[in-house]
């Protein structure tokens, strides 16, 4: 199923370096990974991993500090490439706006004509079921809708990558499972390459096609699960047996790495007891 | 309106019915104090016979002034000292303590140097009014989600366009407490400072009414100028109130 290359981690690292007398942080890295144009990749790993840091590292919000990053065979650099949407884990709605303002932000910047800013704007409303809350505030809304508002204001851009960094992560079970599969229709839609960062195993499991379990940090892929799923898939598989496999799977790989990043010594409770 | 309206206005006019009451049986010696219908009555009069329209204006003109300096002198201001974190912590104590120093000891040095004209009345004004504005711009700065630095960075903002479209709407309910503020406390210090010394105005007024015994005058001109700063921080709340229940806040 892999097709082409669509963005590429060739030696990645990324260290913050010391402030005020700490000694510098190796966040993520060594990374050797490509995105497959039309994928929909994953990364999992404990908190603090460095996850996030890939994502921006990506998305040319940091720049790496050993290494290249190229997106459509171009290096990314310094900037947020033409072509790249992200959706943060904040909410990053403008509560000035309304929703329909919200979403028509980037065309206007832009300067889209008004006909075709309210063609896409309305089109993306309607996709992500916000048409009926065009005139509503964001603080009208739930926090799941500001999250889809945000999702509309990339939308609207037609991104051919869209990076997803723990958008659900403030939403309840529910609700995530529920946005999962808008992001799915989304991504079967528009046929973009998607990237999501998340903490949750079984969201992963459940909508990438192949998930990158990262280590503690500095943040490296362990293992690139490949899930196998249907490209027309939704939140129901999460009943399939083989979803529990992958999820397991998935828990194996990254226990020990939770632990150490928890200050733990990674090894089961007994091994760690027979080492003292 | 809302229930809590209905009592507040019933509150005031309990208060203002138990007022008239105390000085029409006499309890308030009307020596001292005019039954609030009187103090209508006169104003009502003052204002038709357009004496009071110079005063009116003068003093309006001087707090608009005022203000206007404050808020634009005080929100450059904030930006600069927000920008060089070195400067704000050493301000940082200057700005907690201001509203403890009475400003007001500065006013005949201001005379001394400026003469009895408007412009010792202006620098009172904005002299009480400006600390508040650059506070709010600080806390509004502050207070800017850092998530919309990495949305401006993803839509390829430039620093202007940032500031403008970003972060200036983002501040914004923090802005319009400082220039609230700044209403409320230039307002005080131009009536205040007329009322001590200045050729004319509406505190001026009411000083030479206190000194003249002419009570009708003097609680006319009272009244005046508390409905004056009623309305204006009246009309300020209804559009923070409007603006705050839009964006999910509570008003300042």
């Amino acid at each position: 199923m892999h097709g082409d290359v669509h963005a590429q981690f060739a030696g990645v690292t990324r260290v913050y370096p010391g402030a005020g007398g700490h000694a510098p942080v190796h966040a993520l890295g060594p990374i050797n990974v490509d995105l497959h144009k039309g994928e929909f990749f994953a990364v999992v790993g404990p908190s603090g991993c460095g996850k996030s840091t890939f994502l921006e590292v990506l998305a040319g919000l940091q720049q790496p500090t050993v290494g290249t990053v190229t997106f459509e065979g171009r290096a990314v650099a310094g900037e947020v490439p033409d072509g790249v949407g992200v959706v943060f884990q904040e909410d990053a709605s403008f509560p000035w706006l309304t929703v329909w303002g919200n979403a028509a932000f980037g065309l206007q910047r832009q300067g889209t004509a008004p006909a075709e800013v309210r063609r896409r704007v309305d089109d993306a409303l309607a996709f992500m079921g916000l048409k009926d809350f065009a005139k509503a505030y964001p603080s009208q809304l739930s926090g799941g809708m500001r999250q889809r508002v945000c999702i509309a204001r990339t939308l609207v851009l037609q991104p051919r990558l869209i990076l997803l960094d723990e958008p659900f992560g403030a939403l309840d079970a529910q609700t995530r499972l529920l946005m999962g599969d808008e992001v799915l229709k989304l991504w079967r839609t528009t046929g973009a390459t998607v990237l999501l960062i998340t903490h949750a195993l079984d969201e992963a499991a459940m909508l990438a096609d192949r998930v990158g379990a990262m280590s503690a940090r500095p943040g490296r892929f362990i293992e690139i699960i490949e899930t196998h799923w249907p490209r027309d898939r939704d939140s129901t598989i999460v009943a399939e047996p083989t979803f529990g496999e992958i999820t397991g799977r998935l828990w194996e790989r990254l226990r020990g790495e939770s632990l150490k990043a928890l200050g733990h010594s990674g090894q089961p409770p007994a091994a760690a007891l027979a080492a003292e | 309106m809302t229930r809590a309206g209905w009592i507040r206005l019933l509150v005031i006019v309990a208060m203002i019915g138990a007022l008239e009451l105390a000085c029409r049986l006499n309890f308030i010696d009307h020596r001292v104090m005019i039954p609030p219908s009187q103090m209508a009555t006169a104003l009502i009069t003052m204002l038709a016979s357009g004496q009071l329209n110079d005063d009116i204006v003068r003093t309006l003109g001087v707090i608009a002034i005022a203000v206007a300096l404050s808020v634009v002198f005080g929100f450059a201001l904030g930006l600069i000292i927000h920008a060089l974190p070195r400067l704000r912590a050493a301000l940082d104590p200057f700005f907690a303590t201001y509203y403890a120093v009475p400003v007001f000891i500065f006013y005949p040095v201001m005379i001394a140097i400026f003469g009895l004209s408007l412009v010792p009345i202006v620098l009172m004004g904005v002299a009480t009014a400006i600390v508040a504005m650059i506070i709010a711009t600080l806390n509004g700065l502050d207070r800017i989600p850092r998530v919309l630095t990495k949305v401006a960075r993803v839509h390829r903002m430039g620093r202007l366009a940032t500031a403008l479209q970003l972060q200036l709407p983002a501040a914004a309910p923090y802005l319009f407490t400082g220039v609230k503020l700044s209403v409320s406390y230039a307002f005080i210090a131009v009536i205040a400072a007329e009322f001590i010394l200045a050729p004319a105005g509406l505190g001026r007024d009411i000083a030479n009414a206190y000194a003249d015994f002419n009570n009708r005058r003097m609680y006319a001109l009272m009244l005046l100028v508390l409905l004056i700063a009623t309305v204006v921080n009246a009309g300020l709340h209804a559009w923070d109130l409007r603006w705050a229940k839009r964006r999910g806040a509570r008003p300042s």
